[in-house]
C-alpha cells in the first residue's frame, strides 16, 4: 500500500514538476563506523565470492566504516526497502531512481564533497535519471547495454540488425530463426520493439521507446505478436538463458554483458553486438537515504566508488561499465579499454536508458500508455493474444 | 490446641495464578487461545481480507493510481480474453496434473500399502520422500536438462531413431515447442514428478485402512477382482484420493516457478500474480488473480465434502 501511494505520489510529482528542495550535507565529519548500503547481487564485494574481487575490505580500513549490504533483486524491493528505512545509500537503476527522488526518500547530493566528482563521465554527470532540476540526487554507479547476443558457429559475420529476433527469416546457417530465438520475459522488452519500430518505420514518428502513444504502442506489440511465433520461450533469468543457449540451440538473444562473458568464458562461440538500430540499457546510481544515520560514511563511500579499484575491476566482474572512464585505462584494477569496449563502453549513444512509462510524456498529459498497460499487454502477447 | 486451616498459605504469585485459573477456568482458556486465535484472526485472515478488499478497488486508467472505491470492474478485466486464457490454463493443468498423479500413484501406492513389507517398506518411504529432501529448484533445473533440445532424452531418442515419436509430440497443436523443455507437456511433466509424491503418501494412507476382512467377503461372495477393486478398495480409498488431489491440485493452481522455467513462457495465475504486483503497481488485478484459486479450491473442497471425502475426519 505504501509502495502505491509512493508510485501515485510519484506520478503526481512529475506531473506538476516537483522538487522538493531538500537540506544537503555541507561538510564531511568524523566516520560514523559503518554505512548501510542497499544493492544489487554482485555489487559490493569484498572478496568472499572471488578472492581476486574486492573493493570493500580496503575502503573498511582507510575510513574506518563497517560495510554492510542488503542485496534486493528488483528494482521494487530496493525502493521498499528504502521505505522502510534503516539503510544510507541504494545503487539504484532508471525505474526506481525517479520513484525514490519524487517519494522524498533520497537527499540531494553536495558534489563539492566528493573530489572524484569532476572524473565522472560528463553524459552521466546530468543524467536525467538521478538529476531533477539541476538538483543531484545520487552518484553514477555502473551502466551497461541490453546487447544482441549470437552464436558465432551460426553468424560468420555479426548481425547488423536486430531483425533477427523479430522477422522470420533464413539465418546464415540456412535454417530458419524459428524456435531459435530468444526475447526478455518483462514488460520492457516492448521498448526493444519500439526501438526497432523507430528506425524501420519513421512514419510512426517515435521519438523515444519509452514514449508510446497509442498508435505507436500498437505497431510495437504486433511486432512482439510476429516475434512470439518466433521464440520458443522468453528468459528472464541469466542462468537459464545461458543454459538455452548451451542445451535447446538458442543462437541469437537480446541479452547483457554479464551472460556475453560467461559463456565466452567457457569457451562457448558466443559473441555479442550492437546492431544498426541501437539498444536499449540500464544506468545505475548511489543515492543516500534522506534519513540517512551514517551520512559521513555514505560520503566516503561516495568518493570511494568513484576513485578506487571498484570501478575497473566491478566492470570487469559484472560485464558493466565504469561512471568513471578513466578506470577502464588507468590501470587502478583490472579492466582495460579492451574489456571496456567489450561491455560496450563506446556505444553510449546508440543506448537508451531505460526509464519507468508514465502516462505524462512529451507528446502531452495523458498521451503516452503507462507501465501497467505494458505489463497486462505483455502477459497477453506471451499468451499468445 | 491449634487447628491448622484446610487451605494451605499461598506461596507465592505462582499458587495465587494457580488459584486463579482453577477458580475460573475460563480464565485459562482465554489466555491460552488468544495468541494463536489472534494470529488466525490478525495475521492470517487479515492479509486475506486485505486481498479481497484490493481485488474490489480498480486501477486509473490514465494515471496508473489505484482508486480506492469498490467496483467490480477489476473481476471484469478477469474476463479480457488474454486474462481469461490464464485462467483456463492454469485450471486445465492443475486438472490434468491431478489426473495423472491419481494414475500414478495408485498402484504405487497399492503396492506398497498391501504388499510392501519390511525393507522393502522402508525402501519405499525412502523412495517417495527422498525428492522431498532435495530443493525444489534444482529438481526443476535438472529436469530443463532432461528435456532439453539438445539433453538427455533428446539424446537418447536420437540414438535409438524414435526422435519421430518426440518430434509427433511436438506438433500438436497447442503443445508445440521447439523441445519438450518449451513445450507445455514439459510443464506437465515436471509438474506431475514434483507434486506425486503428495498424492502417494495420503493415498498409502487411505488403501492401508481398507480391512482385509472386506476383501476377503468380496471375493467369498464370488466377486472377481476387478469387481473388488471397483466396488470395494476404491470406495474405501476415496478419501486419500481427494487428500492427495487437493494437494496436486491447489499446489498446480498457485506455482509460478515450474512454468517459468519450463514451458513456453505463457502465463500462469501466479506468474501473472508476480508480474502485476510489482513495478507495474497493479495490485487490484493481482488480487483479483489471486481470488480465482481460492473461489476454485472453495468450489473444488464442497464437491469433495459431497463425495464423503472427510467423513473420516
Amino acid at each position: 500500500m505504501k509502495r502505491l501511494r509512493l508510485m501515485g505520489t510519484a506520478t503526481l510529482a512529475l506531473l506538476t514538476g516537483l522538487s522538493p528542495a531538500l537540506a544537503q550535507v555541507t561538510e564531511i565529519g568524523a566516520p560514523e563506523g559503518q554505512v548501510n548500503i542497499v544493492a544489487w547481487p554482485g555489487y559490493i564485494e569484498r572478496g568472499e565470492t572471488d578472492k581476486a574481487f574486492d573493493w570493500v575490505t580496503k575502503f573498511e580500513a582507510a575510513s574506518g566504516c563497517k560495510v554492510n549490504v542488503k542485496t534486493a533483486n528488483t528494482s521494487d524491493e530496493m525502493v521498499a526497502l528504502m521505505n522502510e528505512g534503516g539503510f544510507d545509500l541504494v545503487t539504484a537503476s532508471g525505474d526506481a531512481s525517479l520513484r525514490l527522488v519524487a517519494g522524498d526518500r533520497v537527499q540531494p547530493i553536495n558534489t563539492d564533497l566528493i573530489p572524484s566528482w569532476s572524473t565522472v563521465d560528463d553524459r552521466l554527470k546530468d543524467a536525467p535519471w538521478h538529476t531533477v532540476e539541476g538538483v543531484h540526487y545520487g552518484v553514477p554507479y555502473m551502466w551497461g547495454p541490453n546487447v544482441l547476443m549470437y552464436n558465432t558457429e551460426v553468424f560468420k559475420e555479426p548481425p547488423t540488425s536486430w531483425n533477427v529476433v523479430f522477422e522470420e527469416m533464413n539465418l546464415p546457417d540456412g535454417k530458419s530463426n524459428k524456435g531459435r530465438v530468444q526475447a526478455y520475459d518483462g514488460p520492457i522488452h516492448v521498448a526493444d520493439a519500439a526501438q526497432y519500430l523507430m528506425f524501420h518505420k519513421p512514419e510512426l514518428k517515435i521519438t523515444s521507446p519509452y514514449e508510446l502513444n497509442e498508435d505507436q504502442y500498437k505497431a510495437a506489440l504486433d511486432l512482439l505478436r510476429q516475434q512470439r511465433a518466433l521464440v520458443s520461450r522468453y528468459w528472464h533469468d541469466a542462468f537459464i538463458q545461458m543454459d538455452d543457449f548451451k542445451n535447446e540451440g538458442v543462437v541469437a538473444s537480446g541479452s547483457w554483458p554479464f551472460q556475453v562473458n560467461l559463456l565466452k568464458s567457457e569457451g562457448l562461440p558466443i559473441a555479442s553486438t550492437i546492431p544498426q538500430e541501437g539498444a536499449t540499457g540500464w544506468a545505475d546510481t548511489t543515492m543516500m537515504h534522506v534519513d540517512a544515520a551514517n551520512p559521513n560514511c555514505s560520503y566516503l563511500w561516495m568518493e570511494h566508488s568513484l576513485a578506487s579499484n571498484l570501478q575497473a575491476d566491478l566492470s570487469v566482474w559484472f560485464g558493466a561499465n565504469p561512471a568513471v572512464p578513466a578506470a577502464c585505462t588507468d590501470g587502478r584494477g583490472m579492466a582495460t579499454a579492451e574489456s571496456c569496449t567489450a561491455n560496450g563502453l563506446d556505444d553510449f549513444d546508440k543506448i537508451r536508458f531505460w526509464t519507468t512509462p508514465v502516462s505524462k510524456c512529451s507528446q502531452g498529459d495523458g498521451a503516452c500508455v503507462p507501465y501497467y498497460r505494458w505489463v497486462s499487454d505483455y502477459i497477453g502477447v506471451i499468451g499468445g493474444r | 490446641m491449634t487447628t491448622a486451616s484446610a487451605i494451605l498459605p499461598a506461596r507465592g504469585l505462582a499458587d495465587h495464578l494457580t488459584a486463579v485459573f482453577w477458580r475460573h477456568p475460563r480464565v485459562l482458556l482465554a489466555l491460552l487461545l488468544t495468541p494463536p486465535l489472534l494470529w488466525l484472526g490478525v495475521v492470517y485472515l487479515g492479509s486475506l481480507a486485505a486481498l479481497l478488499l484490493q481485488s474490489f478497488y480498480s486501477i486509473d486508467e490514465f494515471s496508473g493510481v489505484v482508486k480506492e472505491e469498490f467496483t467490480l470492474k477489476t473481476y471484469g478485466e478477469l474476463l479480457r480474453p488474454s486474462n481469461f486464457d490464464i485462467l483456463v490454463r492454469t485450471v486445465t493443468m492443475a486438472a490434468l496434473v491431478t489426473l495423472a498423479c491419481a494414475i500414478l500413484a495408485f498402484p504405487i501406492a497399492y503396492y506398497a500399502a498391501r504388499y510392501a513389507k519390511g525393507h522393502w517398506k522402508a525402501a519405499f518411504y525412502l523412495g517417495v520422500m527422498l525428492p522431498l529432501w532435495s530443493s525444489y529448484l534444482v529438481k526443476v533445473y535438472a529436469w530443463k536438462l532432461i528435456l532439453a533440445k539438445e539433453g538427455i532424452l533428446g539424446w537418447a531418442a536420437e540414438r535409438t531413431h524414435t526422435s519421430w515419436i518426440i518430434d509427433g509430440l511436438l506438433s500438436i497443436p497447442g503443445l508445440e515447442g521447439s523441445s519438450l523443455s518449451t513445450s507445455p507437456i514439459g510443464t506437465f511433466a515436471v509438474f506431475v514428478y514434483i507434486w506425486l509424491p503428495y498424492m502417494i503418501l495420503p493415498m498409502q494412507a487411505a488403501l492401508e485402512r481398507v480391512p482385509n476382512s472386506m476383501l476377503e467377503a468380496s471375493a467369498d461372495l464370488g466377486a472377481t477382482r476387478a469387481q473388488t477393486l471397483r466396488t470395494v478398495i476404491l470406495p474405501l480409498a476415496l478419501p486419500g484420493v481427494i487428500a492427495g488431489s487437493i494437494f496436486t491440485f491447489s499446489l498446480t493452481l498457485g506455482d509460478y516457478i515450474i512454468p517459468q522455467i519450463i514451458g513456453n513462457s505463457a502465463n500462469f495465475i501466479g506468474m501473472a500474480v508476480y508480474q502485476l504486483q510489482g513495478t507495474a503497481g497493479n495490485i487490484p488485478l493481482a488480487a483479483a488473480f489471486a481470488v480465482v484459486p481460492i473461489a476454485i479450491m472453495l468450489i473444488y473442497l464442497a464437491i469433495a465434502r459431497r463425495m464423503g471425502a472427510f467423513d473420516a475426519l
